[in-house]
């Protein structure tokens, strides 16, 4: 299948790891990538546009989903929040026809129209909804047999449940633990995963935005997970990149690696951590792969 | 049908403490809400088992609890819309953020404490009219959705902040502080946000949509707290790292059409705030060291100029 790609601005700023990684995958996994269409696409506001303007950040996004529909191929994003913010202001384009002419009176000096038809999936629900988990298998070279493994959603892939189209699409709740138990993995539940990384509020209060960091990842090492895995590059950036921050706090070594769902797709498919650069975390994910045992 | 309740249990007065799940087994009704298997537990199973509830049609408000793990009034969620996928399990906990005093009953003597720092009170200045202080209709219609608050605390219980952070005004009571800095018969406005500006208001909030998500009335508090967010930028409270992001974020999309995590992050402490910029070294050179590190030069996306004109055309309509 062909999707018109939105990458999103973490992974082609501070986390091109999760460019690459899911590059690679998406070619084992014939996911066929337009990478042009959307090249010229903003940032969705991430909510915090929405938050200063709300109309501004909706038309951003009509702007994208008439560039995606342009291109004939459904929309791709690799961020929780990209996808939430996406879903929400889809929701709010559909809900009144009128808004949505209003809000098209702005694209048409471009060029641009946007009809109504974009359906903005992430990657995890592609894999889920569009490619099955059976196909998913037929692919996999490497199981991670016994690889503990803690889902973390991020927010805006969880909630609200409304925009994100949960009652017509059930299995998005438990799309990350399907996946996990797919490549041969053992999910390790905890009451965190759905909750806040605290990435929004890093610079506001990074105290508290500390504060989750830890609690998170504490959980879930306790629980015995070797690690973390997250569709949304901003909960990576937090959990990884503050988790040193988090240890102090609390006086503890934590050292849970957290990998993005294409890197631990890639794992699975048989592409080299390097090509995915998972040696280009925080927390280090050296012993996590020295003492995976992969088995085909 | 068959049901299996898994019910949190806490007795202080116990000699052990120590909270503890409990199971009951009980036949329901496919129509019988988890407060009618609570009540039924309490009057024919075990009647040391503690509740709140009273107009068991959602309006007073007293018997939110966490249903499978979240928040929602006991008395209009149904069992059979929250079995487990296994077909036979409810779990029932306390409220959460709030003190347990016993079972399911917990103390909302904090959840009253910041609903009353918000001062949630007309505060009208000039002269007293010769009536009542009228409102047009119109004025008070963005107004409906947050009086249908009907305090239950199932946006406090769940809040991710609140759980960090006991200093927090939280959900409710700044829904609660929309509700009349929105009104036109209050005056205080300026007053008001002075108080949400400063820390634990609005701009601790981290935007996770649990408040929104649980509300049993469709109050929608965060909502409510990011509309405060830009009330307090218009009203002149620009000196925070969160209006310098709001800010800088808004203008980075602007002109590049994209972000620029780096700048994003220096301008949000403010320039001059040594102390913040010397806390990001470790990062920045942990980073370093990692490889991870954005790209140095931010480039513009191609047709940015589309991006520009939208946003120009867009901040003159407000
Ligand atoms: S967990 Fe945090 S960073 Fe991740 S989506 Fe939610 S708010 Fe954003
Ligand atoms: S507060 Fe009103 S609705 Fe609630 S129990 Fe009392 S009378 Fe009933
Ligand atoms: S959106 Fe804000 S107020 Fe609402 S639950 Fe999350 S942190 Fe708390
Ligand atoms: S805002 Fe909603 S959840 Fe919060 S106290 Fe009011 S009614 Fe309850
Ligand atoms: S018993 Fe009154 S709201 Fe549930």
């Amino acid at each position: 299948m062909r999707y018109a790609f939105y990458p999103g601005c973490v992974s082609r700023g501070a986390c091109p790891e999760l460019y690459s990684a899911t590059i690679e995958v998406c070619k084992i996994l014939d996911i066929e990538l337009d990478e042009e269409a959307l090249k010229g696409a903003s940032c969705t506001g991430a909510g915090v546009l929405q938050e200063k303007n709300l109309r501004l950040g909706d038309t951003l996004n009509a702007r994208t989903f008439a560039m995606a529909e342009k291109s004939g191929n459904p929309l791709m994003t690799i961020c929780s929040t990209c996808q939430g913010v996406m879903s929400q202001a889809n929701e709010r384009l559909l809900a009144d026809p009128e808004y949505l002419a209003s809000i098209n009176e702005d694209l048409t000096e471009e060029g641009l129209e946007y009809k109504g038809t974009a359906d903005p999936k992430h990657l995890l629900w592609i894999i889920a909804e569009d490619l099955g988990m059976d196909f998913l298998e037929s692919k996999i070279v490497n199981k991670l047999n016994g690889l503990k493994l803690a889902p973390f959603y991020g927010c805006y892939i969880v909630r609200p449940t409304k925009a994100l189209g949960f009652a017509e699409n059930p299995g998005r709740k438990q799309a990350l633990e399907m996946v996990i138990e797919s490549v041969g993995g053992e999910v390790v539940d905890f009451p965190g995963k759905t909750l806040c990384c605290g990435f929004p509020i890093l610079t506001i209060n990074p105290k508290n935005s500390v504060n989750m960091v830890a609690n998170h990842t504490i959980d879930a090492k306790d629980r015995g997970a070797d690690a973390m895995v997250t569709p949304c590059p901003l909960c990576h950036l937090n959990l990884d990149g503050y988790q040193p921050n988090a240890a102090s706090a609390r006086k503890r070594e934590i050292d849970l690696p957290i990998i993005h769902l294409p890197q631990l797709l890639g794992l699975a498919l048989g592409i080299s951590p390097e090509a995915m650069r998972l040696n280009k975390h925080i927390v280090s994910t050296k012993k996590l792969l020295s003492e995976l045992v992969i088995s085909p | 049908m068959e049901v299996k309740f898994n019910v949190r249990r806490y007795d202080p007065e116990s000699t052990d403490a120590v909270s503890h799940f409990q199971e009951y087994q009980m036949d329901m009704d496919d129509s019988s809400t988890v407060l009618d298997g609570l009540i039924r537990i309490r009057e024919e199973v075990d009647g040391t088992l503690s509740l709140r509830c009273s107009c068991r049609s959602a309006i007073c408000g007293s018997c939110a609890v966490k249903v499978n793990g979240e928040a929602g009034l006991a008395c209009n969620t149904k069992i059979i819309d929250v079995l487990s996928e296994d077909g036979n399990t409810v779990t029932v906990e306390p409220a959460g953020n709030l003190p347990v005093i016993k079972d399911l009953v917990v103390d909302f003597q904090p959840f009253w404490e910041k609903i009353r720092a918000v001062e949630p009170w007309l505060q009208p200045e000039g002269e007293e009219p010769e009536t009542e202080y009228l409102a047009p209709d119109e004025d008070m219609l963005h107004l409906a959705g947050v009086v249908s608050c009907i305090l239950c605390g199932a946006c406090v219980s769940d809040c991710t902040v609140m759980e960090v952070d006991s200093n927090f005004l939280g959900p409710a009571a700044l829904a609660k502080s929309y509700r009349f800095v929105g009104d036109p018969r209050d005056d205080s406005a300026q007053q008001r946000f002075k108080t949400l500006n400063e820390d634990g208001g609005v701009w601790d909030c981290t935007r996770c949509m649990k408040c929104v998500e649980v509300c049993p009335k469709g109050v929608a508090p965060m909502d409510r707290i990011m509309a405060l967010r830009e009330q307090v930028m218009e009203a002149g409270y620009t000196n925070t790292n969160g209006a310098r992001h709001a800010f800088e974020f808004s203008n980075s999309v602007k002109h590049s059409g994209w972000l620029d995590e780096k700048k994003l992050v220096v301008k949000s402490f403010g320039i001059f705030n040594i102390k913040a910029m010397i806390g990001l070294i470790p990062l920045a050179i942990r980073s370093q060291r990692a490889g991870k590190v954005p790209p140095i030069f931010h480039k513009n996306i191609p047709g940015v100029e589309n991006v520009r004109r939208i946003f120009e055309k867009v901040e003159t309509k407000k």
